[in-house]
């Protein structure tokens, strides 16, 4: 190649570096984009997580202690809202941004201004959706699902800041994931084929196509939402011929794809960090992909399982019960999966893989629950109590969230240069186990007991479990308070690492010096597939 | 990477880039036709309970003596409605096939004059394709004047094919306060 057709293709990457709040603002580097986003995501996890404090300690007793139903109801939603909108999902974009390109060999994404924007997008919708909580009549009170009538007829005025700023969000998930398909597709290094990439690359692919396929209909339910509010018409309004059992077939059918959205990526985290410190390769590499896609799909066919209890047919309650609990097979695949590569590997315990198998352990937790749920006559009972709530965290949390900290601990050492410290990283570690069981397990019993969910005050018989999760609660929300120190202590210095500081670790990301610096690949790395693929023979 | 296969890349990006917008308006298309896609679906098999909301036509198909269907009326307000509702009988035995009328009464109790519409709901849902209507008060709005009381009728015939196991049907009508023209 030649410097100069090099410069001119990729005029952004030569422009002189700014320096200040203005570098931040006009960065076009996928690793800079990368670590706002992974900023972002951990801001907007404290503040999430201060509401979920705030919940637990309200619920540390039976009465009312500390905040009013009515503000309780704003914490529980806005707690929903950003930990999924604000929290794992800028994670998993920001993990994207930095890993992908460096993972397929490409320079940057495909379209760096684009991923400007769609950062930048992020911080105005938040403080849109956090300044609600400080208008007349408060901020959205209605749950994270937001169901109608209570977010149109009943909802506070301060509920158009709301859809303006689920509108944004959608939009930034919108932007980022073409820009992330666009880049997967076509700037793989030359001789990487698709069935060559890291399955971090691969469950990413897949998850922006499904953020493509349900996002619009996010933004169609809130736009239907305004017009209801605003211009009197009546999707959701049985006064008028509409149906507010409309509103929940729309948010699902957008909601079960985005809560595989959330995972799928740990997914991919799993399958990069259990082979490297098993030091074996990926039992199933194709079986992996192919479950990945399988879920995607299923994952269109199973909404109404949230909503067995609207009083559909027997034959739509059928139908939607099976469909789910098919989904449980390449999950399964996937989990066997990764205890067959543990099987005979040799396997060491430093934190990324600590996480890693917690990780795997709990998400089955949270899995198994879901397939109760899924049981149609037992889902009559279970629904909306405490079952759920652990449920669905149990997938989240000690899902998806630790996955999402394993990766950071897996690829600290190649984003600062230094190896996060092990013995902090270990108090993390054990200290989040505890709390995150501590907290979620005891709603397990709350909700089969005939706890309901979103209540600020309880019956006497659950005190004893509300008192362990709210104890579970502090302590693992405190102990995260670790991972900044401990992430803050590694952009700082501490041990350095070589390229590729984990010894069974594989992919192009490990080539280049660690730290990274800002352009990498700029002319495209080697790559034999029957030396460098995850799936050679 | 030589300025020829950056340029092939380039151009692969913009075509991706196509088809992806091409997805996203696919997308949005399908959000939008969801709604009418709904109601289209909704209408078809009867299942969210709502029926036809115009007049239908006399099915004669002959009136099956043997069976007895218990046909309950349900009345309510919604939150809010100065108005009193009720159906002159609460419930009423019927053979499939024959043709019934049943009274409601309402009376606006406020004291401004007000404009509402009853909405119906069939429960079973199942039964709502087999509940013909063949006039109702639910079709138009009611027009009252303060302390003004009217009797209205809804005309009737539950089809005699309707399911073997259905013995009891509940027809409800809510009552929603209607603004603008």
């Amino acid at each position: 190649m030649t410097s100069n057709s090099y410069s001119s293709a990729t005029e952004h990457a030569h422009e002189p570096q700014l320096r200040g709040l203005k570098r931040w603002l006009l960065t076009t580097n996928h690793k800079e984009i990368g670590t706002l986003y992974l900023i972002f995501s951990l801001t907007m996890f404290f503040i999430g997580g201060t509401m979920a404090l705030v919940i637990r300690a309200e619920l540390f007793q039976p009465g009312l202690q500390l905040v009013q139903p009515e503000f309780f109801n704003q914490m529980t939603t806005m707690h929903g809202l950003i930990m999924v909108f604000g929290a794992v999902m800028p994670a998993f974009v920001g993990l994207a941004n930095w890993m992908v390109p460096l993972q397929i060999g490409a320079p940057d994404m495909a379209l760096p201004r684009l991923n400007n924007f769609s950062f930048w997008l992020l911080p105005l919708a938040f403080s849109l959706l956090l300044s609600s909580l400080f208008m007349e009549g408060g901020g959205p009170n209605f749950g994270w699902t937001f169901y109608a009538p209570l977010s149109t007829t009943y909802a506070p005025p301060s509920t158009n800041f709301f859809i303006l700023s689920i509108h944004l969000a959608g939009i930034s998930s919108i932007l980022g994931a073409i820009n992330i398909i666009a880049t997967i597709l076509n700037m793989r290094t030359p001789a990487m084929k698709l069935m060559d990439m890291p399955l971090f690359v691969w469950t990413w692919l897949i998850t922006a196509f499904l953020l493509l396929a349900v996002m619009p209909v996010l933004a169609g339910v809130v736009t239907m939402m305004l017009l209801d509010i605003n211009f009197g018409t009546s999707f959701f309004n049985a006064a008028g011929g509409g149906d507010p059992v409309l509103f929940q077939h729309l948010f699902w059918f957008f909601g079960h794809p985005e809560v595989y959205i959330m995972i799928l990526p740990a997914f991919g985290i799993a399958s990069m960090i259990v082979p490297a410190f098993a030091r074996k390769r990926l039992f199933g590499y194709r079986s992996m992909v192919y479950a990945t896609a399988s879920i995607a799909i299923l994952s269109f066919v199973v909404w109404a399982h949230h909503m067995f209890t609207v009083g559909l047919p027997l034959a739509a309650q059928l139908f939607f019960m099976y469909a789910t609990m098919l989904i449980a097979v390449p999950t399964g695949v996937k989990v066997f999966n990764w205890v067959a590569t543990l099987f005979h590997g040799s396997i060491s315990f430093e934190v990324p893989m600590l996480f890693t198998l917690a990780f795997i352990v709990q998400f089955t937790i949270g899995g198994l629950s879901g397939v109760m749920l899924a049981i149609v006559p037992a889902d009559y009972q279970y629904h909306d109590t405490y079952f759920v709530v652990a449920h669905f965290h149990y997938v989240l949390v000690p899902g998806a969230v630790f996955a999402i900290i394993a990766g950071v601990y897996y690829w600290l050492p190649k984003w600062t240069g230094y190896y996060p410290d092990e013995t902090l990283g270990r108090w993390h570690f054990w200290l989040s186990v505890i709390g995150v069981n501590l907290t979620f397990f005891p709603m397990h019993f709350s909700g089969l007991a005939g706890m309901p969910r979103r209540i600020p005050d309880y019956a006497l018989q659950f005190a004893d479990f509300n008192l362990l999760s709210s104890l579970g609660g502090f302590l693992f929300g405190l102990s995260q308070l670790l991972l900044v120190w401990v992430v803050v202590r590694c952009v700082r210095g501490g041990k350095p690492a070589p390229d590729n500081p984990w010894e069974g670790a594989e992919g192009l990301e490990w080539t280049v010096p660690s730290p990274a610096p800002l352009h990498t690949f700029s002319t495209p790395p080697e790559f034999i597939p029957e030396r460098d693929s995850p799936s050679r023979a | 990477m030589n300025s020829l296969s950056l340029r092939t890349q380039q151009q692969g990006i913009r075509r991706t880039l196509w088809w992806l917008l091409l997805m996203l308006c696919g997308s949005v298309a399908f959000t939008v036709a969801l709604v009418p896609l709904y109601d289209v679906f909704c209408e078809l098999t009867g299942i969210n309970g709502k029926g036809v909301n115009s007049a239908q036509v006399l099915q004669s198909t002959g009136i099956d003596q043997q069976r007895n269907v218990e046909v309950q009326m349900v009345t309510r307000t919604a939150a809010g409605m100065n108005w009193h509702f009720s159906a002159t009988l609460s419930h009423k035995a019927v053979h499939p096939g024959e043709i019934h009328q049943m009274w409601f009464r309402m009376q606006n109790l406020g004291r401004t004059t007000g404009r509402a519409r009853a909405v119906p709901s069939i429960s079973p849902a199942e039964a709502s394709n087999y509940f013909l209507k063949l006039e109702c008060f639910c079709f138009n709005d009611q027009q009252l004047a303060a302390g003004e009381v009217l009797e209205v009728p809804v005309v009737f015939q539950i089809r005699s094919d309707l399911p073997e196991d259905l013995h009891r049907l509940t027809l409800a009508y809510t009552l929603y306060p209607q603004t603008g023209p």
